[in-house]
This record gives structure tokens, sequence and C-alpha cells, in this order.
């Protein structure tokens, strides 16, 4: 990354698992509360949060809850009074948190929680897929999908930012994937303290429960006020759009790193695009150069923010091929197209009028094993996309 | 422990859970909840479960609460007031806040004994300093009177009607306060509105003892839609509870037991069900019944204490 000579000095950087990493970006934005439960494979970030505290080098308070449904129950209350609060979860966990997903975000609390993705009982499997997340998409969180332990760092330290902002209030989603990311140390730069804080300075949010301006949190909605109240959800869902974008720049002005909204990789020129989110978009961008070497001009569209959608940028880039591959890690059974981030794009192709393949793809389902070979099947499954369509969604990878 | 309340006239003047809420006539959590703002004074957050005093205090974009008050589902008062006690501990620590906050919890016998019961052992096992209301009206009155853990036998409800196979509730009520105490924490204690005064201090040494830990307030709460009964007997019921042993008032300060209203001769129990519609269908041998698990439940505090301090039946 080129020097744009803010960045002080050429940082060393730490051998770090994605989930110490999150510990790590935990402690250099000063959390004041942690509210977390064990699950596999999320633990290692609140253990290394613990370490943190135990140590003294992060002043926080960590609630031992009894559950997912209590941890975020607690945050919502922490949050509510003031504080910055961090939980981190993943599959069943997440699941267990959902009715209280709806609530967080409805009630405008600015917790930022990590999800390392794993996919969802029944047969119980601990192993990665994005079933969880993609259960949680609908609950009014804004939701990133990161691709490296780095960029996870970074990513918490623009969650907390985003979320805490006056004219956004929305709790935030980094995800990545359980194990293959959760557990697999990458070089991580970390900053001092001071200057995260500089960058997203803490400000609890002016409708906080203060007993010297006393609000009520949470009271019931009839129908004639239910809907505005859900309607300020959408609006600060497209507002979060622009900020999150700009919010990065500022992070890449001020530390050297910056990641977009969403990243194209080898799009000039490309007559398809794959698109993939976390391990797979990294896995990719090592296939794609030697695939074009063998003439398939495949891009990769990787996704970072997923909610909120970036629609326009999404419509442009699609605009320029003549077909898309869309993985998807989990299954929205019985649904017209069967990958759900799949549909998305059809409902996006379909409303701007775009002439373009679309290829559905589910893999990797449990964390059933893909290696370079399966993704260069899959290249080549979207360069022959371009001239035949596949109508339904394919299951690569599964015995039948 | 600051001074105990020794008549009505001691109670602070001031309103903080005001008119205008929809709670139902002659229903009895609206006069505890007055008390207990006033009570907890300006410096208190509420923390209350989904519930008949949260939809009727809270229809938006009105209140009747003046201190902060926090809803967030059914089952997590518990979780989201250990949320709100950390989070002051953490910022006052920090140098944000400076004041001392405290926090009370309310929830309904639903919300509480059922739906709530993992958050609340979890907040209490973990030493939040949160002192935890519960009202307990004997069923889940919010969604038309179905049957929850607290229902006492032979009582009839939605779901547990009385018919040709069924005759009401078969279990006896579930005993919660056994339970809380089980967690070791510094105060306990059972209440009623019929009981002011013993109300206030108990509230008074519940929100006192917050600084060792958590605390737990367990009211009677007459309903007068779900039992069936006429709007204006709330209280009197709440009395007959009382002296009937029915509803046993006393507290559990630091392990210690000790019924804070003895009652010498008890009524017999037929006093307290008959006013009440919930129990109409009983027959004699079933109140009969009744009477006998009422004995025996007098029995058992009679022996905790290590003597006669509830009487027989006159």
């Amino acid at each position: 990354m080129a020097s744009l000579g803010i960045v002080k000095e050429v940082k060393r950087p730490k051998p770090l698992s994605t989930n110490s990493a999150i510990a790590y970006a935990t402690k250099d934005l000063d959390v004041d509360v942690v509210s977390a439960y064990p699950i596999t494979p999320q633990t290692t970030v609140v253990e290394k949060i613990a370490d943190f505290i135990a140590n003294g080098e992060l002043d926080a308070e960590m609630i031992h809850v009894e559950s997912e449904h209590s941890a975020l129950s607690a945050a919502i209350g922490a949050a509510a009074t003031g504080a910055r609060t961090f939980t981190a979860t993943a599959s069943q966990g997440l699941a267990l948190m959902h009715e209280i997903l709806h609530i967080a975000s409805g009630m405008r609390t600015p917790i930022v929680m990590s999800v390392a993705m794993r996919a969802l009982s029944a047969p119980i499997s601990i192993w990665n897929d994005h079933s969880d997340v993609m259960n949680a998409r609908d609950s009014s969180w804004i939701i990133y999908f990161v691709s490296s332990a780095q960029e996870a760092y970074d990513t918490i330290i623009q969650a907390f930012k985003l979320a805490e902002d006056s004219e956004i209030l929305l709790p935030v989603m980094v995800s990545y994937d359980g194990y293959v990311m959760s557990h697999t140390i990458e070089p991580v730069i970390t900053e001092e303290r001071d200057d995260v804080l500089k960058f997203a300075p803490k400000r609890p949010f002016s409708y906080r429960l203060d007993p010297d301006k006393p609000v009520t949190m949470g009271p019931i909605a009839d129908p004639n006020w239910f809907y505005e109240i859900k309607y300020q959800q959408v609006i600060a869902m497209e507002k979060a759009l622009v900020k999150a974008r700009e919010i990065d720049e500022e992070f890449k002005k001020t530390f050297g790193r910056g990641y977009g909204i969403y990243e194209c990789f080898m799009c000039d020129d490309a007559e398809a695009l794959i698109v993939a989110k976390t391990s797979y978009a990294t896995t990719l961008k090592t296939i794609l150069p030697r695939m074009w070497e063998k003439g398939y001009k495949v891009g990769l569209l990787r996704l970072r923010l997923y909610r909120p959608f970036p629609v326009e940028d999404f419509k442009n880039i699609l605009d320029k091929v003549n077909a898309i591959l869309v993985i998807d890690r989990a299954i929205s059974y019985g649904a017209p197209l069967q990958g759900p981030l799949a549909m998305e794009f059809s409902s996006l192709i379909s409303r701007e009028d775009l002439n373009l393949n679309l290829t559905s793809v589910v893999a990797g389902i449990g964390q059933r094993r893909m290696i370079d070979s399966d993704f260069e099947n899959l290249v080549k499954l979207a360069w022959e996309s371009r001239t035949k369509k596949f109508d339904k969604t394919i299951f690569y990878g599964v015995r039948t | 422990m600051s001074k105990l309340y020794k008549s009505l006239f001691e109670f602070p003047r001031e309103e903080r859970f005001v008119s205008g809420h929809r709670l139902c006539a002659g229903c009895t959590i609206g006069p505890v909840m007055r008390l207990l703002t006033k009570i907890a004074g300006k410096d208190t957050i509420f923390v209350n479960a989904t519930g008949c005093l949260e939809v009727s205090s809270t229809p938006y974009p009105y209140t009747s609460w003046r201190n902060p008050w926090i809803h967030v589902a059914f089952e997590n008062a518990g979780a989201v007031a250990s949320g709100v006690e950390a989070a002051l501990k953490i910022l006052k620590k920090k140098g944000v806040l400076e004041k001392d906050i405290k926090v009370i919890a309310i929830g309904g016998d639903g919300g509480t004994v059922d739906i709530g019961f993992q958050a609340l052992s979890g907040m209490l096992e973990r030493g939040h300093k949160v002192m935890y209301v519960l009202y307990d009206n004997e069923a889940y009155m919010n969604t038309g009177i179905q049957r929850s853990g607290a229902t006492p036998y032979g009582a009839w409800t939605t779901t547990t009607p009385a018919g040709k196979v069924w005759r009401g509730e078969w279990r006896p009520k579930k005993d919660i306060d056994s339970i809380v105490a089980a967690h070791r924490v510094p105060y306990v204690a059972t209440a009623s509105p019929a009981y002011p005064i013993d109300l206030a201090n108990k509230f008074k040494k519940g929100l006192d003892y917050t600084e060792e830990g958590p605390t737990f307030v367990h009211i009677l709460i007459p309903c007068t839609t779900g039992w069936r009964f006429d709007s204006s007997l709330g209280i009197k019921l709440a009395r007959l509870a009382v002296e009937t042993g029915m509803w046993i008032l006393y507290e559990i300060d630091h392990g210690e037991f000790r019924v804070t209203y003895p009652v010498k001769r008890r009524k017999p129990i037929k006093e307290y069900l008959k006013p009440q519609g919930r129990f109409r269908h009983l027959t004699e041998e079933e109140i009969e019944k009744i009477q006998k698990l009422v004995d025996k439940e007098v029995e058992r505090i009679n022996r905790i204490v290590g003597k006669e301090v509830i009487g027989p039946v006159a």
C-alpha cells in the first residue's frame, strides 16, 4: 500500500488469527462492555478479550451470560446505557439471538458483533458455511463479509464508527469464515489505541438511559406509528451505504489500508464474473490470473458490504459482462433459485433490465471441501455461462 | 440500611409513575408501581419485561414513566438489567458517569418464573446489583389468562379450563422464592399491595442491599380480569390472601428467614376463593383440598421460623 505521508512508520505485523485480530480491535477501540457466550468457532475471540481484561490491557466489563439470547439482550441494555458494546457469536448462537437481532436494530442500538460463520443444525456441524448469517439478513443489521484477518481488524474499527454515527445508529455484523479464517494465522498490523480512538471517538449516543433526561425505550407502537418507525430503519440503511464508503476512505487516509465497500478483481475486460465472498474470494484471487492465461477472462466481484447492498455499483459492474456466476454457501430451500444471494442478483438484473446470464451455484455447504481444481471448474462454468443458460441452481460437489 | 417507613405519610410525594396509563380499572400493579418509583427516586433505571405493565404504561408516543425505562423482550429482563448495570459500573469507573444510579428490573410471573427464568438465574448468579420485582398475577394475563408456572392449584385459566375431565390447574404454584434464595442473594421478599408499609420497606431494603448484589421482591397482584372479581375488590383480595395464609409475607435477609406479617388466626381459604370467578367451579371437596395445601405450606413456614407465626384456621 502506497504511503500517503500520514502513516508515521512501517509497522510490524503480528501473527494473528481472524478471531484474535478482532479481539485486538476491541481492545484498541477501548470497548466498555463485552457480553458473549461461548460457541465454536467464535470462542477464541472472547477468550482473547478475557486475557486482555485479565491482564489490565483493556478496561471493560465482561458479562458471562448464560446464553446468546441473553448475550445480545445484555448488549442492548449496555449500549442503551451509553457503553461501547461488543459481542461475538456463530451458527446456533446467532440463531438463538434471532428474536433480539430485530430488537437491537429496531431500538437503534449501535452494537458491533463478529460472526465466525458456521453451518446450522441439523445434523449438527461445527464447520463453515454461511447459512447462519444468511438466515439473519433481514434483521436490519449492517452486514460485512471480510476476507482476511487484517480486513477483520480494520472493519471492526470501521463498524463502530458506522454504528455509532448519529445518522445511522444501526448494529453491525462483521462476518468471516469459521475455522478457515477464524483459526488461521495471518500477519496483521494493529494500530495504536490513541489513533484508533481518534478515528472512532467514543460518543455515547444522545438517547441513552439517563436519569437527568429520562426516555422510554422500547414502547409499544400501534398501527398508526409502527410503520413509520420501521421506515426510519430503511432510511438509516440507505444512509449507511454512503457512510460506509466514506468511513472506508477516511480509514485509508488515516491508516493506509482501504477496501471500498466491495472489490472487483480482474474485472477490466472480463466477460464473466464470479460473485464470491470471504475465503472463497481470496482463493479465487490466486486462481484467476492463471485462468486468464488460459483464455478464461473471468473476473471476481467480492462482496464486502452486504447490507446495505451496493445496488448502483453492482449495476454498473454487471452492465459490462455477459454472465455472472454467484456462489452461495447457504441454501434457500424450495426457492426459485436456491442460492439466496443468486436471487438478489437475479432481482437486480431484472429490475435494471440488464442483459446477462446468471448462474446460481451452491457450494461448500457444511465446509464440503473446495480445492483449487474446484474453483477452476467454477471459472470454466462461468465462462461457459456466457453462451449457455443454466436455469436451475447447481449444487456443486454434492453426491446425489 | 437507611431508615424504614412507619407510616404512609412518610412516602415521597413526588409522582414518578404518572396517570394516563391503560391498565385495567382496579388493577393492583398501578399503585404498586406508583409506590416503587417514589421509593426508588429519580436516579433509577427501570427495565421492564414484556407484559401487562409494559404495554399499558408505554403506548407510543406516551409514557407513564418519569424515569429512564427500557423494554426489550419478554424473556430477558434479567439479561437487559445485567447489561445496564455492567454499563453503569464501567462508565462510572472510567469517569464518564459521576453519580450512583440504581437498576430495577420488573417482570410478570410468565416473564419471570417461566420464559425469563434462565435470564433471571444468570443475573442472580453473576451478582449484578439489580433489584428484580416480580409482579405475580398468576397467569399470562396480557395474552388472555393462560396458565403459567405461577398459576395456583385449582384455578381456571383459558388453557386449564374447568370441564368434565379437567378441573382447572392441577399442579401447585412454582416456589420461585426458594429458587431465587438458593442463589444465595442478599435479599428475597414476598409482598402485597394491601400492606403498603411492609411493601415499601421491602422495596427500600431490596434497593439498599443492591450494594451487595441482586435482590428479589415478589408481589401477589390480584387481577380483576383474569381472576374474575369486581374491580373494586383488588386490595381486599390481596389482604384476604394474606389473612387466609394463601400468601405469606416474609423476607429472607442474608439467609435469615422472617415472617413480616404474622397471622394469629387464619380465615378459611373459602373466603379468598369465593369472590373469584376463576375458582367458581370448585366443589366443597376441592376447596377442602386447597385448604389442606395451604395448611401444609403454613406448616412448612412455621417449621422454618421455628415457632407458630401463622396460626390455625379460626
